[in-house]
């Protein structure tokens, strides 16, 4: 396979790391689902706000996923909010990363006295609850899609940060970084160029998770009314089942596609997750090609797992052969 | 005891922080705060309670510091102010009604789903690629995307809609008087049974993953094999010689997780419109009731910061090393 350019080959290397991997494949298949969904689902329905038939009705030919308690179309209004709440995740999700990096590479870079200062902040704001804090912040602004970004963002930022520092704090040790430092190379270079390369695949979780918690704080906060309630989004469309009180009329229709939605983009997420991991940690890695090993020579493989890999094989050193 | 100085003024310090955001927040808002904050009294309110209510927020025309510390002064006497909602009575009474059943229902929730999570983690890294390992990890991670709230609509909707095996919500029953009997606790059970089992669900996964995690990076460690070498019991190595060790950074987390899993159950609260704080929340927003919004805000984090304390003292006494590091 021919690769031109450095960077063109590290995403075709996740790709091809990511098909090997039976977890991620799952998860990257069903985002990529949710994805299309998103882009293509609303141009195949109508306004999903119309009414369009009875109020409550069950599914039907004519409406798939039934009508809500104002007789709109619930299959419209779970696809447009597919759209909608994607969209606002997968941007909080970029962003929460954004600012966490800024602060806990800074952090971690920079030491001393900012370092103890960053820190007592992103401890601070990760110790105060975030819905209740999310709820009070989110009440004073005038609600619409950026008042919820921004509170997802200051609610969620913190443990990026501290991640991030933690991981920061490991690599300015490295021989890499004194090199750069004696060449002469300028502090935001080096944290651009060298330091925050190395943590790519750190930095691609967090984006991955970040976007988790932002799809489930932002349902949450638009379930208790706190989002734009005539916008359609996946937490709006729970809003409305409660306020109509879905439940006591038997109404399941009106909020089961959209909480399995929920739940699928977040396994999905988190799956990919999972598998980047398995993909990224050495020492999986290793584990899984010394059980491989063992198994073709019809052996079982003992409890625990390699820690050191002899050099050039592939598999654990010989300490660590337990057989 | 250095550590847990040091743990408690930081503590100290959050709550601080939280008090401060509640004191700016309604200051930062487009337009003048006391107008807006107290639009909503208008025809409710006599000139002398509005004076009042403008007085325990500091909202008077002194300087901002002295309103900052007349709003601490405040604070500190329990002094919330008024709820709208629940009009005339003092946020910190109507506070006060809800927060045992937030404690009950939370704080049960958190228990159980630590315990057994933990323990189900220390059997998946024990019997790796068994059958626990093989699917109860991904089960539970499957469980833990759904809302909170979802689940619990769904478990109310199927075992107390249908089938009709449990209450469809509140505390406990109208035709009960509380009291400390044997009829009215089991009632009291009864109704939290859904709500804490949904909140179970959707938090194991959490515990069990990073045991589990934990218990297989720790069982492959020099000195358990060496337990296991010198011929102990494989309940003890496992135990005594792993679990407690893999359990520090679950207690860590134990910490963070807290606010995250309080405000999930705060959310289940409202599905089963059970009497505690997350249903007061929502009367509060939805009737624009600020002052009970910020006291809420305020009572909650005060929880999570003491339990937080009370994990530093639990990790005190797990981890050893914690304790040496004083001298």
């Amino acid at each position: 396979m021919s690769r031109d350019g450095s960077r063109a080959s590290g995403i075709v290397l996740w790709w091809d790391a990511v098909r090997r991997d039976r977890k991620a494949t799952a998860g990257a298949g069903i985002v990529l689902f949710f994805v299309l969904v998103a882009l293509i689902g609303p141009l195949l329905v109508g306004d999903p706000n119309a009414l369009v038939g009875i109020p409550l009705q069950p599914p039907s030919a004519a409406h798939w996923f039934g009508t809500t308690g104002q007789g709109q179309d619930v299959l419209a209004q779970v696809l447009v909010g597919t759209r909608t709440s994607l969209a606002i995740g997968f941007g909080v999700g970029l962003t929460v990363v954004l600012v966490g990096a800024l602060v806990g590479v800074t952090a971690g870079y920079l030491g001393g006295k900012m370092d103890g200062l960053l820190s007592l902040l992103f401890n601070v704001f990760l110790v105060i609850p975030g819905l209740p804090l999310a709820i009070v912040i989110a009440a004073y602004l005038p609600s619409g899609p950026l008042t919820l970004g921004l509170v997802l963002v200051v609610t969620g930022w913190a443990w990026n940060a501290r991640v991030l520092r933690a991981q920061t704090l490991s690599q300015r040790k490295r021989d890499f970084v004194a090199a750069a430092v004696v060449a002469g190379e300028s502090r935001f270079r080096i944290v651009t160029r060298e330091i925050l390369p190395t943590m790519t695949s750190l930095l691609v979780a967090q984006v991955i998770g970040s976007t988790v918690y932002a799809i489930g704080a932002q349902v949450g906060l638009e379930f208790l009314g706190l989002g734009d309630v005539s916008a359609v989004t996946w937490g709006t469309n729970l809003y409305w089942a409660q306020n109509d009180s879905a439940l006591l009329t038997g109404a399941w229709w009106t909020f089961l596609p959209t909480g399995l939605c929920v739940a699928l983009v977040g396994f999905g997420l988190t799956l990919l997750n999972f598998g980047f991991d398995e993909i990224t940690n050495p020492r999986l890695q290793l584990e899984r090609a010394w059980r491989a090993h063992l198994f073709r020579r019809g052996r079982k493989p003992a409890r625990s797992t390699p820690v050191v890999a002899a050099p050039g094989s592939g598999l654990p050193a010989p300490a660590v052969d337990h057989e | 005891m250095r550590y847990i100085l040091r743990r408690l003024g930081f503590y100290l310090l959050a709550a601080w922080a939280a008090v401060t955001l509640n004191f700016f927040l309604p200051r930062l808002m487009p337009g003048d705060p006391a107008t807006a904050l107290f639009a909503r009294f208008r025809g409710r309110l006599s000139p002398e309670a509005m004076d009042a209510l403008r007085q325990t927020f500091g909202l008077t025309d002194a300087s901002l510091i002295q309103q900052y510390f007349t709003y601490l002064a405040h604070v500190f006497r329990g002094d919330l102010g008024i709820s709208v909602a629940y009009f005339p009575s003092p946020v910190s009474q109507v506070i006060g009604m809800g927060l045992v059943w937030t404690l009950l229902l939370a704080g049960t929730a958190v228990l159980i789903s630590f315990v057994i999570g933990t323990l189900l983690g220390v059997a998946a890294a024990w019997w790796r690629h068994g059958w626990i390992d093989a699917w109860l990890p991904t089960t539970f991670a499957f469980l833990g995307a759904f809302p909170y709230f979802w689940l619990a609509m769904v478990a109310l909707y199927v075992l107390g809609f249908t089938l009709g095996w449990f209450p469809l919500g509140h505390a406990y029953g109208d035709d009960l008087s509380p009291g400390l009997n044997a009829t009215f606790i089991a009632d009291v059970v009864r109704h939290a049974a859904l709500p804490v089992a949904t909140v179970v669900l959707a938090t194991l996964g959490g515990w069990l993953l990073s045991m589990r995690n934990t218990m297989i990076a720790i069982l492959g460690s020099d000195y358990v094999n060496l337990a296991r070498a010198k011929g102990l019991r494989p309940a003890r190595v496992v135990l005594r010689y792993s679990a407690r060790n893999a359990l520090l950074p679950s207690v860590t987390g134990f910490g963070m997780a807290l606010g995250f899993i309080l405000g999930g159950s705060l959310l289940t609260e409202i599905v089963f419109s059970y009497p505690g704080e997350g249903y007061l929340l929502v009367q509060a927003v939805r009737n624009q009731d600020y002052a009970l919004m910020q006291g809420i805000f305020l009572i909650i984090t005060l929880a999570v910061l003491g339990a937080n304390w009370l994990v530093d003292l639990v990790y005190l006494w797990l981890d050893p090393r914690t304790r040496e590091s004083e001298s």
